[in-house]
């Protein structure tokens, strides 16, 4: 400590040319405003304008900031300063940190393997919600079976048209094969997909509590269905109504059974979170979750496609049965055999 | 100010309740604020009216052809659900579905993770665990949207109707939908069901710029051509062991953007501390210099690794 004047001066002779701290400050000021150029024109989308040197310097310039923003909280009490390097360190940290995968990088991932491999690590709620929807098929069926008043109940308004209990061979006949106007089929097309797609979400979204109102979800649909066949089943038509379904059913069905499992999944890891936290639990489900919902998007799209074209252009149930089939087996192949065994090398 | 000293790199914010520290990968702790429920608010607020406005446009240039082609002298007839131009159709329903769910997801996947109503109120989606943020963590975060934004919306528009009908169903179906809406306000880091399930949060962007150094007239007294300093103030120890940090960093921010007339003030009460008797039009030049010499002591203490919080902590 300083106690004599003529201390005093001699001390402040050093300090008064700049705090050591102004010192330290001044001496990497430069590297500061050059990074913060950087973070800026970064952030405002302009990084393609950025030259070699500067995507190059970005992580150095990164870490130099957050050793001086170390020392600075050590030694400095420029309250200002230390202010200034803590928010430059944290906007530098989101760019160096940020996302860096381009999308097609990512699609290329995602089609290559990453798909698949979340559909296999949630295996355990596909069974699950394959025996849902099988459960709801039957409640379904046997319910309309033991008194047809529950057709109504079960099936809304607009479907019922023609499709009632006790309708006639040749109207449901009409249904499955009728020459409906081929025209218009994209916008019918168009409009399936984005119900089909709002009602997956939906299944999916209502996974976060704790999974049973997707389950109930699931059971309603699938309890419609049910219905729906024992009342073609009642004509004898069930090969065909099937074959009519399976076209495109195989494609949607799945789907949706994927986006109920994901649900599940979600619901399932939050209710029941082993040995993780809560949090950590449903973020790792979560995150797989939303690779098979992606896949459940496109899947609806090939599903649109087939229900809006296929499903009114080809009225053989033969050819309805391969189309579907097919379909089936090579979703099937996709998401259980394919890159399984890259997976298996790399865990 | 009680963290200050303590843990000198807690920082002080407005709310001290939503600071939150994240630790970089390098290990240096990082200062964040969680983005408070209004601004969020805001932030989907301004989103939905830039997706309404989209989806407006859209549809704009849609009917826009549709007239080309009218004026062109096809008939009416094409244009209905199954006529060859329905084809207008199917960029409609894409579109808004497209709209109504990508939005979200690709401005969030972007460098600065923010929509632009997010971006406007200054906040942005960060990786709870201060690792990279995954397309699967924006996808997932989002998708949940649904049950979070877009329903209870729905129900908002019908719920007039049902309101009238004053069923029992319409209204629970009503109140278990908008839990969902008001989950943030339940937890202390306002996660949104979907943050939740996609380990994220949203914080506050900071953006400050870097301030001069706080007593540049310090330097101007000492004398560069031969080295004597002239100080025209002076101080004891006894001067300077008065304040802490607190107050040190209370008289920066009257250094750096306090008017006159609190120069003033702060002279007065200084001098009132220490015994001077304060004199006139030279507030400044005074608080510099007694700022630059209580920061010496301060600092030169704190390398020593002794710290003193505010003027009622022990001196060093």
């Amino acid at each position: 400590m300083v106690n004599t004047p003529a201390d005093l001066t001699a001390q402040q002779a050093i300090e008064t040319a700049a705090l050591k701290s102004d010192r330290f400050r001044l001496e990497r000021e430069a590297d500061w405003t050059q990074l913060e150029e950087i973070v800026t024109k970064m952030e405002k989308g302009k990084a393609r304008r950025l030259s070699d040197e500067d995507v190059l310097a970005l992580p150095t310039l990164y870490r130099t900031t957050l050793s001086s923003l170390s020392i600075a909280r050590e030694s400095s009490l420029d309250a200002g300063l230390i202010d200034y390097l803590e928010g430059l360190a944290l906007r530098s940290y989101f760019l160096v940190y940020g996302t860096q995968t381009s999308f097609g990088r990512w699609l290329r991932g995602f089609f290559g393997g990453g798909w698949s491999r979340a559909i296999r690590d949630i295996k355990m709620d596909i069974w699950i919600a394959l025996f849902v929807m099988i459960a709801g098929t039957l409640i379904g069926y046997v319910l309309v079976a033991g008194d047809s008043d529950w057709f109504y109940a079960l099936v809304p308004g607009n479907f019922s048209d023609v499709r009632v209990p006790g309708a006639s061979e040749a109207a449901l006949r009409g249904t499955l094969f009728g020459a409906e106007k081929q025209d218009g089929l994209g916008v019918f097309a168009a409009f399936l997909f984005s119900n089909n797609a709002q009602v997956a979400i939906l299944a999916f979204a209502l996974g976060f509590a704790f999974a049973i109102p997707s389950i109930l979800l699931l059971i309603h649909n699938m309890a419609l269905l049910g219905a729906m066949l024992w009342v073609f089943a009642q004509r004898g038509l069930t090969a065909e109504f099937i074959g009519w379904l399976s076209i495109h059913g195989t494609t949607e069905l799945f789907a949706i059974l994927l986006a109920g499992a994901a649900g599940i999944h979600v619901g399932r890891s939050i209710a029941f979170p082993g040995a993780k936290s809560h949090l950590t639990a449903a973020s790792d489900a979560g995150k797989r979750a939303a690779l098979v919902m992606a896949g459940v998007v496109i899947m609806l799209i090939c599903a649109g496609l087939l229900e809006g074209f296929a499903r009114q252009l080809i009225n053989d149930t033969g050819m309805r049965y391969l189309v579907g089939g097919s379909m089936l087996i090579f979703w099937l192949v996709y998401f259980f055999v394919f890159g399984r065994h890259r997976t298996e090398i790399r865990s | 100010m009680n963290s200050m000293a303590t843990d000198p790199w807690i920082r002080r914010s407005s709310n001290p309740k939503l600071d939150r520290i994240m630790v970089s990968p390098e290990g240096v702790s990082l200062n964040i604020s969680v983005a408070p429920f209004m601004l969020r608010v805001w932030a989907v607020l301004l989103d939905l009216f830039i997706i309404s406005l989209i989806s407006s446009v859209v549809s704009g240039i849609c009917l826009f052809f549709v007239y080309l082609f009218l004026i062109g002298g096809i008939g009416k007839d094409s244009f209905s659900l199954t006529g060859p131009l329905s084809f207008f159709w199917i960029i409609w329903i894409i579109s808004n579905f497209v709209l109504q769910n990508g939005y979200f997801i690709y401005f969030e996947i972007g460098d600065r993770a923010a929509t632009w109503g997010k971006r406007a109120v200054g906040i942005r989606v960060v990786s709870r665990d201060g690792g990279r943020l995954t397309a699967e963590a924006i996808i997932a975060r989002n998708i949940l949207r649904t049950i979070e934004l877009f329903i209870p919306l729905q129900f908002l528009q019908i719920g007039v109707d049902s309101v009238t009908e004053a069923s029992i169903t319409g209204w629970s179906a009503m109140i278990w939908v908008s839990i969902f809406a008001i989950f943030p306000l339940f937890n202390k880091d306002r996660l949104r069901c979907g943050d939740l399930i996609a380990g994220t949060w949203v914080i506050q962007n900071v953006k400050r710029n870097l301030g001069g150094v706080v007593a540049p007239s310090a330097e101007v007294i000492a004398d560069p051509v031969n080295g004597k300093v002239t100080t025209r103030y002076e101080f004891s120890d006894e001067d300077l062991s008065v304040y802490g940090e607190y107050e040190l960093q209370t008289l920066e921010s009257v250094l750096r953007n306090g008017t006159d007339e609190a120069l003033e003030t702060v002279t007065n009460s200084i001098c009132t501390k220490i015994g001077w008797e304060p004199g006139s039009g030279d507030e400044r030049i005074f608080l510099e210099a007694y700022y630059t010499a209580l920061r010496a002591k301060l600092e030169r203490g704190m390398r020593f690794g002794k710290r003193r919080k505010d003027k009622f902590s022990d001196g060093i």
